[in-house]
């Protein structure tokens, strides 16, 4: 669930408030936006892909909040993974968008099973 | 302050993900004043959004077999026209794409066939529509539709979430696009999907088809929202003894992976992904990880609990079942596109998840749109305004729960989610269906419709409540209305579920009952399901297309 408007980061463009679909946020006049509803964050992590700031942080529990400090997630990647593996802002220059080879891991699974029956896997030649 | 907004449209999309966008997109394309109404964000709503998704994108001389393989897995429910028309329709459609999204190239062709990142595909959509011409109104959900006096659609209204009051919205076609449900298993980016297209359609006279195959499930990490399945394929099982389990695919392994939940824990570990999967992970699927690194597990070597989330309607098949070949809902000037409505007819008892559905969200938007911007041209604004409109007949199934004090409701509404969510969820009331449990499960919904049904004297419509007053902020008054409805949709589409798949007294597909564990000739036919107080069924066979009316299967609200 969404944990952190990272106040040191925020640039209050209240894009979060715009693009959440479950309406978490609240935007306030001359300051950060803040969670209203955080009972009704759906765990989706599009808030955080949406921030141009890196200014979010959603934790990984869907169901209970999990308390965090800002300082603490502020030493992690955590708020910028989202949307730099996506290759969204500054990252989509050099971003290899490699989502064809969803396709490819299925069969590749079920190869690897049927070789291995349970031992090290094995480590295929890439496609 | 008036806190209403008051719109006249040609036509009214209602929903904002895959299906809702193709469908505006085509209606603004044909000429029509195009309003879209969704109760999030045109972006990041619905399943797509958050997801990545192929489509049925094949040549026409592969899709013969093609449809061989899908009648054969879909229990032969399917129909081959529907079939042909919906991969016909995502093949000439598909390459519209093409200037806004980063296609692989392969020998310098685009690779349309492969899966399409879902928040780019959503961000695409959405700039689309807008260079079309839709006016998107975002956090504008809408809570109930308009009839004229002869039963035909008028338009909706509901409620501002973010300004807070009421809108209406006059149209001269109206296209449902809510999406399927999930029944708030937590499947991810399905919250908002709680049926609410489902009880506007019901109240104004439409049907429902295939809702017994609502029982498909996805593999997460148990604390988890993130049901992306293809790395799991990768992963060594445990039961709750330390026992592994011999998964050897989706098909045999979920099955069996269910089995060992209901008795306790099961763990995964993704040993048998080689490292050049692993290394590119982050950017085939940028957010399945991010869940699991944020919980300090690496998943490659710590063995971590996963659980299966529900897919409801949405992987499963059913919905509003169509009455035309243009979408037609089966009410004079309603249209539904996407996954509110029945895709039985091209997956049958099978799940259409992934490259099915999604064409499906393209071919349904596509023709429900271009026939919405039809009707419109037909019937301009000036006619839908002089006629007049007024709410559905059974309007009334505004749910009353919040007409107490905020507190109290709130209770009441969260304990029914709760019960709602569990009885069509719970993997051994419907992973692994019978006739005793079904019932069981059946006679609780029906006790609990009593309870978020209108009271008869009609009472206070949500409308009225979402005005505000008594202390509640505008603001607050209409998601306590908005909740309340969802949570009357999420019973009444339960038990359009329940009651189909009590009457089919057989095993087909994803539907499998201990009680009537082989398939039965007499049941390649399709179910369908009605009504609010009283739900009916019919048992339609495929050959003779004539509906069987068999009972009215229950009476909850006498």
């Amino acid at each position: 669930m969404i944990e952190l408007v990272i106040a040191s980061r925020c640039i209050d463009c209240d894009r979060c408030v715009m693009v959440c679909p479950t309406n978490v946020f609240d935007a306030v006049p001359g300051g950060h936006p803040v969670i209203a509803r955080q009972q009704d964050c759906q765990t989706c992590f599009l808030c955080e892909l949406y921030c141009p700031a890196d200014a979010l942080y959603v934790g990984p529990d869907c169901e209970r909040p999990e308390p965090v400090d800002e300082q603490t997630i502020t030493q992690t990647d955590w708020p910028q993974q989202y949307r730099r593996d996506s290759g969204w802002g500054k990252n989509r220059q050099d971003h290899p968008n490699e989502v064809w080879y969803m396709q490819q891991m299925l069969p590749e699974a079920l190869a690897i099973r049927a070789s291995d029956h349970g031992n090290a896997p094995a480590d295929l030649p890439p496609p | 302050m008036a806190g209403h907004t008051d719109l006249t449209t040609g036509v009214l999309v209602i929903g904002g993900g895959l299906a809702a966008s193709w469908a505006a997109l085509s209606a603004a394309q044909q000429g029509a004043d195009v309003i879209l109404v969704d109760k999030g964000y045109c972006g990041t709503s619905g399943v797509t959004a958050t997801a990545g998704v192929g489509h049925w994108y094949l040549p026409p001389e592969a899709r013969e077999a093609e449809i061989a393989a899908r009648t054969s897995a879909g229990g032969d429910l399917t129909e081959p026209d529907w079939m042909h028309r919906t991969m016909e329709v995502a093949w000439q459609r598909l390459p519209e794409l093409d200037p806004y999204y980063p296609w692989p190239v392969r020998d310098g062709q685009p690779v349309r066939n492969t899966s399409v990142r879902g928040p780019e595909y959503m961000r695409v959509m959405r700039a689309r529509i807008r260079r079309a011409g839709v006016t998107v109104l975002d956090f504008h959900p809408a809570t109930e539709l308009l009839l004229h006096g002869d039963g035909s659609a008028a338009g909706a209204s509901g409620i501002r979430l973010q300004a807070g009051g009421t809108w209406t919205c006059r149209a001269s076609a109206v296209i449902l696009a809510t999406g399927g449900t999930a029944f708030l298993s937590r499947l991810l980016g399905a919250n908002n999907n709680t049926a609410d297209g489902h009880l506007m359609a019901a109240e104004a006279g439409a049907r429902f088809s295939g809702m017994e195959f609502s029982c498909f499930y996805t593999l997460a990490a148990a604390h988890s929202t993130m049901t992306r399945s293809f790395p799991f394929m990768y992963g060594t099982y445990r039961d709750c003894d330390g026992n592994e389990l011999a998964f050897d695919g989706p098909r045999t392994g979920l099955p069996m992976i269910a089995k060992a939940l209901i008795r306790g824990p099961v763990t995964v570990v993704l040993d048998r992904m080689p490292q050049h999967t692993r290394d590119r992970l982050p950017h085939v699927q940028p957010n399945f990880l991010l869940p699991l690194l944020r919980k300090g597990i690496d998943p490659f070597n710590d063995p971590f609990p996963v659980t299966l989330r529900g897919e409801g309607t949405i992987r499963g098949t059913g919905g509003i079942a169509l009455t035309g070949p243009d979408c037609q809902a089966g009410v004079e000037g309603l249209y539904a596109a996407g996954d509110v409505a029945s895709r039985e007819p091209i997956v049958g008892a099978a799940s259409g998840g992934g490259q099915p559905n999604s064409a499906w969200c393209v071919a349904s938007g596509t023709w429900s749109g271009r026939a919405a911007a039809a009707r419109a041209a037909q019937r301009p604004h000036a006619a839908t305004a002089a006629g007049g409109s007024v709410p559905p007949r059974d309007v009334g199934q505004r749910p009353r729960a919040a007409a107490g004090s905020a507190s109290q409701a709130d209770a009441g509404i969260e304990e029914i989610r709760r019960i709602v969510s569990r009885e069509l969820n719970d993997l051994d009331k419907n992973m692994f269906r019978s006739g005793e449990g079904l019932r069981r499960s059946l006679a609780l919904l029906d006790d609990l419709w009593t309870q978020v049904r209108p009271p008869d004297d009609g009472g206070a419509g949500v409308s009225a409540r979402a005005d505000g007053g008594g202390g509640v902020s505008r603001e607050d008054a209409g998601r306590d209305a908005l909740r309340a409805r969802e949570t009357a949709a999420l019973v009444a589409a339960g038990r359009w579920v329940l009651n189909s798949a009590i009457v089919r007294q057989e095993s087909r597909g994803m539907h499998q009952r201990s009680d009537t564990p082989a398939r039965d000739p007499q049941f390649t036919a399709t179910v369908r399901a009605w009504g609010l107080d009283t739900v009916l069924t019919a048992v339609e066979p495929k050959t003779e297309r004539q509906a069987r009316e068999l009972c009215p299967a229950t009476r909850a609200a006498s």
